[in-house]
């Protein structure tokens, strides 16, 4: 059985994200890591595999993104991955939410998995629609923010939370799951895995490579075109108190609130 | 036609408010567009009243499917087969997880594009645009669609509800649902965990987020929402690690607030937690981290370690109201 996890490299959070103004996209130079959420899909592969419910040969992460996302897919073997895909092509660039997810279905159709995890949301785009997009091209079932896993007569019992409150869902493989930053804690790489991880092999693959049909990618090509930058409403920036003395702290607090009659 | 499709989210026998928004919002943008709003329900054995009541938030027609409630992929073949039926030219969303997971499905269905996060859609040349605030609401930015259908998934709490007193006629539609939209079966639904708690009512309310290290950590701030007479509330992730009830979380599938006090806690302030509690009059954020981007939208922020200010906090408007 394999596990595909898709990963994704993202702007370090402590890097201000700004739009690059001659493009329109998100100006994705500065440091770069492995998106939070994805060590949590790496970390539930793991635990998969480990637990031994399912008989799991192999966990492969799969990226898809220009040369630097190798680092990504490096930290992602670090963390137990056993191989990784990298899907790069000029022709991807800029590519939108449906353009990047059916991408991405195709290498995963060349993988053939039994079950694809990613995580919920990444920190830059907020894009947590990528696991219901690929799902649907893949027609496999998907359920994502699932924050809990159960192997049962070999299909996933899940929880998630939505609307009105906790559902427990059982999910045939092959699967799509999505899942939420409380199902687990992502265990730290030892530096053994560090050194050893550019040695995993790691597939390079174009968009030909995989059978992607080059008018469904590229920002030229996608169904959804963000224009127009503007501006919010500027609000009042609130007032910023520093704490070094916190019994002084604590008066100006207590006189922001009383100004403001919320002690009555 | 080019009508506008809306999904309507039902549970026990009513429907979702952000769906009775999105069908509102879709109503007036018909009616500037000069075509109608159709909205779409599926579930097992859905009364005529309930769906022809989706007429009075101005839909003209509904599309009445029976189907597996609370999962996506259902009412993604659903929504294909509504649009391949009706040739509408939108699919629009109210804010939820469910509408992420079946407009983003839908998009990959029809190869449209699809834009989510929505929190205004405005008319221009005959079509719709999209408008989205996005890097943490820095900008924003409009999508225009070039795709047959655009998918448009609106931000929790986005579209207003206006009831027009309008009626709408039922129409069934049968679905040929797609082997893999069967293979997710849910086993039970909308389990509340942890205490029945209010915190709709409360004028004051003390959140917790992450930043508060442990379970523990709510310990001190039920004494300090005590001392501000008020209630304590959470974020997603708490919640989801067992440290709070799920009935005092804030957010994306929780609560939405609008308290006198919004004191935030260890909260970073996502999005997802944000259009929870927005609208609240005065926010109150202590975070560690003076990048959090709760500080962009708080009144007053402290930057500091919460585990020594909130209990003197406590102490001091404990001694003030006394």
């Amino acid at each position: 059985m394999k596990i595909c996890v898709l990963v994704k490299e993202v702007p370090d959070a402590a890097v201000e994200k700004r739009i690059d103004p001659s493009t329109g996209r998100l100006d994705r130079s500065g440091e770069k890591n492995l998106n939070p959420f994805d060590t949590h899909a790496i970390e539930a592969a793991m635990q998969l595999k480990e637990g031994g419910a399912l008989a799991v040969d192999e966990v492969v992460a799969v990226t898809m993104g220009p040369s630097t996302a190798t680092r990504a897919l490096q930290k992602a073997v670090s963390l137990g991955a056993d191989r990784s895909v990298h899907l790069s092509d000029d022709a991807l660039a800029g590519s939108d939410v449906n353009g990047t997810g059916y991408a991405l279905a195709k290498v995963l159709e060349a993988e053939a998995p039994d079950l694809v995890l990613l995580g919920q949301q990444s920190d830059d785009g907020e894009c947590y629609t990528i696991g219901a997009v690929v799902a649907d091209h893949l027609a496999m079932p998907s359920l994502t923010q699932v924050i809990k896993i159960d192997v049962e007569d070999g299909a996933l019992r899940c929880e998630r939370q939505a609307e009105y409150g906790y559902d427990t869902v059982m999910v045939e493989l092959p699967a799509v799951i999505s899942v939420g930053d409380a199902i687990n804690e992502p265990r730290y790489p030892s530096l053994k895995a560090i050194m050893g991880a550019k040695k995993k092999p790691l597939d390079a693959k174009s968009a030909a490579d995989v059978g992607i049909d080059p008018s469904r990618v590229g920002y030229d090509n996608a169904r959804a075109h963000c224009t127009d930058f503007a501006a919010p409403p500027a609000k009042e920036p609130g007032q910023i108190i520093e704490d070094e003395d916190t019994n002084e702290t604590v008066e100006k607090i207590v006189a922001w609130l009383d100004e403001r009659k919320l002690l009555a | 036609m080019s009508a506008i499709l809306v999904y309507a989210l039902h549970y026990d026998g009513a429907f979702n408010k952000n769906s009775l928004g999105a069908v509102s919002e879709g109503a007036k943008l018909a009616s500037e567009l000069g075509t109608e709003c159709h909205a779409i329900v599926v579930g097992e054995g859905v009364s005529d009243e309930l769906a022809s009541s989706l007429g009075n938030y101005g839909a003209s027609k509904v599309y009445r499917v029976e189907g597996p409630e609370g999962l996506a992929q259902p009412v993604v073949d659903a929504m294909a087969a509504a649009i391949e039926a009706g040739g509408h030219s939108y699919a629009l969303f109210g804010g939820g997880l469910l509408g992420f997971e079946i407009g983003a499905g839908l998009a990959a269905r029809l190869d449209a594009g699809v834009c989510m996060e929505v929190t205004n859609v405005r008319v221009e040349d005959g079509k719709l645009v999209a408008e989205r605030p996005i890097l943490q609401d820095s900008q924003i930015s409009s999508v225009h669609y070039r795709s047959k259908v655009g998918v448009i998934i609106g931000r929790l709490n986005a579209f207003e509800i206006n009831e027009t007193g309008g009626t709408a006629t039922v129409e069934d539609l049968a679905v040929e649902f797609r082997p893999h939209s069967l293979k997710a079966k849910m086993v039970s639904r909308g389990e509340q965990r942890g205490a029945d708690v209010n915190i709709e009512d409360a004028d004051v309310l003390v959140a917790g987020g992450r930043g508060l290290g442990k379970k523990e950590g709510f310990d001190m701030l039920e004494e300090l929402a005590g001392a501000l007479g008020g209630a304590v509330a959470a974020t997603r992730a708490v919640v989801d690690a067992g440290w709070y009830s799920y009935s005092a979380q804030i957010g994306q599938t929780g609560k939405t607030v609008a308290p006198k006090l919004y004191l935030a806690a260890g909260i970073s302030g996502a999005i997802q937690h944000k259009v929870g509690m927005q609208a609240s009059e005065n926010i109150v954020a202590i975070n560690k981290d003076s990048n959090a981007p709760i500080f962009e939208f708080s009144d007053l922020g402290i930057v500091g370690d919460l585990n020594k200010i909130v209990p003197k906090l406590t102490e001091a408007v404990k001694a003030k109201k006394s």
